[in-house]
């Protein structure tokens, strides 16, 4: 048999895999994108939450104090993200953290960020949106907010307002090819220039390639459709360049796995997990306070009774976001929107917070609740164990698996979540307009959709598994492109910084293709153009 | 318990979500409990209300401890999703009962509460004391942790969402919990739209660093 080969084979085809993958099949190399979840498409994606149905493309990843929400299907977190795309603000890249030097690569700043930021907007596109556009839930914030003397914006996202129905079942697919995710953008332009695109085929190992010409040998496992945990097949592809993007939680255990035939790999691999320093939280709004202190209506008479209504996200503070505060103190609270099935978490006053009378009495009043998300500044104390044996966790059921992380918040994070937990207060408690309180953390431990940082870029060899371009230190030719290479929390959803990055990091690899052979344009327009 | 029954215990758990998405369940009826329930069953019912309590099925009932009136999890269907012969937990309820009976035998020793002898321990609880039991199992020291907050995902799962059934399917069925939620109505052909959803005007000011794109600075 031949060996399969490919000029450039990219793992995973999020944000990080995709954008690679379009402009390396457009600049004329031979791609191939493994992905390990299935393909899907607008008349796939059903509004249900019918176990079968949404826990095919999401999965929940358990791990020691954590759990992380990821996409499992060809687009990544994009098909079931919520599409809020917002820029790091730029004291983001002058983290310092708890390690007392500067944590991003001192060529990155946000002014260094921007033209990438600018080609991404365009290429989904994302959408400025508007007043019209906030959903109820994000008017009541956003009402809250000037209540309290606060600013509030309408959060821009990657969505074509005038095809959403604000019909709020984004975690299961866009039903109405509303959401411009990367089904919609990057990943067919890919295709039209010859990508190769292989949905179910999950990596393993990343090792040196025998082959000569090539550098890296990568071993994957094709996963029965119907059950993840079945390998159908296994294969091996060579290529001469890896672009490493299969998210934050499976990047860095392809890499462990892997470590030994590498030859040793970073010691930062597998360290410095971050959760996006994510904390949500529910306010139990109490209706005739929205209309008398609000001074809120809807046409049907109602004040809010919106939870259920609208895109998930649609409104956020930027208020806490000064440049000059100290570290931790930094954060964005959002409007935003989970189904029901995290109703678990909600606490309810009183003990028990989380399950008996008055959780059950509060979940009557589910439609008056108002969900929020803080995105604070977190220690990176996050880490990676024992290598499972397939898989970067263990598939316990289509949906949920058990990872191998372990995230304990240090008193740094806590502080930046109890700084966060205040400022929510002071915002939608006041004179009685709701009582909030964090999701309880007895079921699930920190919940988080934005695992970051586990395969880091930064100037430092010992805290960086990645030089300022994205190549792994020690390994020519094998670059990670997505959450992993973020170094810090954002303080805002991470997905656009991912895709800016990503962008970015396309020079290096082009130069990276061309030093093993492959010539390539290097004046490729934006997708689609 | 042991390590290693443990994780069976857990991995069975799990594998339930498998069995519910393969769907091969039939919808679980409203628990009809009698006299002639199991002492698993029992168990398993007055933990699932315990978490979301419903009111008596019928006079006497003392599983449902009936701390409320409406549906609580039993009601919709918790306990007949777990104990399904199509999934691979209910071999393995008698163990998370039996689990769950000897927390209740200590629990009531060391408070020198009396159990009577013809209830499985957990169920001669009072809705209190199954309460203030429950809520020590989610310990972050407790080695047996795991398990409970899979079964807590379980009863969550069934009532919050009717994970059991395509949502508008168990809405048009009336689905005790997202009844009680007042989970909204789709269109007629299924699918759910709100051309009414904003308040449509400005209800705050932007903050002055914002970028032309709507980002922060």
């Amino acid at each position: 048999m031949t060996a399969q080969t490919t000029d450039v084979l990219v793992i995973g085809s999020g944000f990080g895999g995709a954008i690679p993958a379009y402009y390396l099949a457009a600049g004329g190399a031979r791609v191939t994108v493994l992905e390990r979840g299935p393909r899907a498409a607008a008349a796939d994606f059903t509004q249900s939450m019918r176990l079968g149905t949404y826990n095919k493309i999401v999965d929940v990843i358990r791990g020691d104090g954590v759990a992380v929400v990821a996409g499992n299907c060809v687009g990544g977190g994009s098909v079931v993200y919520f599409a809020a795309s917002l820029r790091a603000p730029s004291f983001v890249f002058e983290r310092h953290g708890s390690l007392g030097r500067q944590l991003w690569p001192a060529a990155l700043t946000r002014a260094a960020l921007d033209p990438w930021y600018d080609r991404v907007e365009e290429a989904l596109p994302v959408t400025r949106t508007d007043w019209p556009d906030v959903s109820y839930a994000g008017g009541v914030l956003a009402a809250a907010c000037r209540r309290a003397g606060r600013t509030c914006n309408p959060v821009p996202v990657a969505v074509d307002t005038n095809a959403c129905t604000n019909c709020n079942w984004m975690l299961s697919g866009c039903r109405f090819d509303a959401k411009r995710s990367l089904l919609l953008n990057y990943l067919p332009a890919a295709e039209a220039h010859g990508a190769d695109i292989r949905p179910l085929h999950e990596v393993q190992t990343v090792t040196p390639s025998s082959l000569s010409g090539y550098r890296y040998a990568v071993g994957y496992t094709v996963l029965d459709p119907d059950d993840y945990s079945c390998t159908a097949q296994a294969g091996v592809i060579h290529a001469k360049v890896v672009v490493l993007a299969a998210g934050a939680v499976g990047t860095p255990v392809i890499l462990q796995r892997s470590a030994l035939l590498l030859g040793g790999i970073p010691a930062a691999v597998g360290r410095y997990f971050s959760g996006n320093g994510d904390r949500v939280s529910v306010a139990d709004i109490v209706e005739d306070k929205v209309r008398s202190l609000l001074g809120l209506s809807r046409p049907d008479g109602s004040a809010y009774q919106g939870l259920p209504v609208g895109r998930p996200i649609t409104a956020a503070t930027y208020d806490h976001l000064d440049p000059t505060a100290p570290e931790y103190s930094r954060f964005t609270l959002q409007q935003i929107y989970f189904p029901p099935l995290t109703n678990l978490l909600a606490q309810a006053a009183g003990s028990p917070a989380w399950f008996g009378i008055e959780k059950r009495n509060m979940r009557a009043r589910w439609r008056s609740w108002l969900t929020l998300l803080a995105m604070v500044e977190d220690d990176n104390e996050g880490t990676f164990g024992v290598v499972p044996l397939t898989g970067s966790f263990t598939r316990l059921a289509p949906g949920l698996g058990q990872g191998t992380m372990t995230y304990h918040p240090t008193s740094r994070t806590r502080r930046a979540f109890e700084r966060a937990d205040a400022a929510l207060r002071e915002i939608l408690e006041k004179d009685g307009l709701s009582r909030v309180r964090p999701w309880s953390e007895d079921v699930a431990g920190a919940v988080t959709a934005h695992p970051l940082g586990s395969a880091r870029i930064g100037d430092d060899p010992a805290t960086s598994a990645l030089t300022d371009g994205h190549e792994l230190r020690g390994h020519s030719g094998l670059f990670v492109t997505d959450g992993a290479a973020v170094p810090t929390s954002l303080t805002v959803n991470p997905s656009l910084t991912i895709a800016a990055l990503a962008e970015r990091a396309v020079a290096t690899i082009v130069t990276r293709a061309a030093d093993a052979g492959v010539t390539l344009r290097r004046d490729v327009p934006l997708p689609g153009r | 318990m042991t390590e290693s029954d443990r994780r069976s215990i857990l991995k069975a758990l799990v594998a339930t979500l498998a069995g519910l998405s393969v769907g091969g369940l039939d919808t679980p009826e409203a628990a009809a409990a009698d006299a002639s329930e199991s002492w698993t069953t029992q168990t398993i019912e007055a933990f699932a209300d315990t978490l979301i309590p419903g009111q008596r099925r019928f006079p006497g009932d003392v599983v449902v401890a009936g701390a409320v009136t409406g549906p609580g999890a039993v009601q919709a269907g918790a306990v007949g999703l777990l104990e399904s012969p199509e999934l691979p937990v209910a071999p393995l309820l008698p163990a998370i009962a039996a689990l769950l009976d000897a927390r209740a035998v200590a629990y009531a020793a060391l408070r020198l509460i009396w159990l009577p002898p013809t209830l499985p321990p957990f169920v001669g609880l009072s809705f209190s004391d199954r309460t203030a039991l429950v809520g020590g199992l989610f310990d972050p020291d407790d080695l047996d942790r795991p398990i409970w907050q899979v079964m807590s995902l379980l009863v969550g799962l069934a009532f919050d969402t009717a994970g059991q059934q395509d949502t508008g399917e168990a809405l048009g069925q009336g689905h005790p919990g997202l009844t009680w939620l007042r989970f909204p109505e789709p269109d007629p052909d299924g699918l759910w739209r709100f051309p009414d959803f904003s308040y449509g005007r400005p209800l705050a000011a932007l903050h002055p660093n914002t970028t032309a794109s709507g980002s922060p600075a």
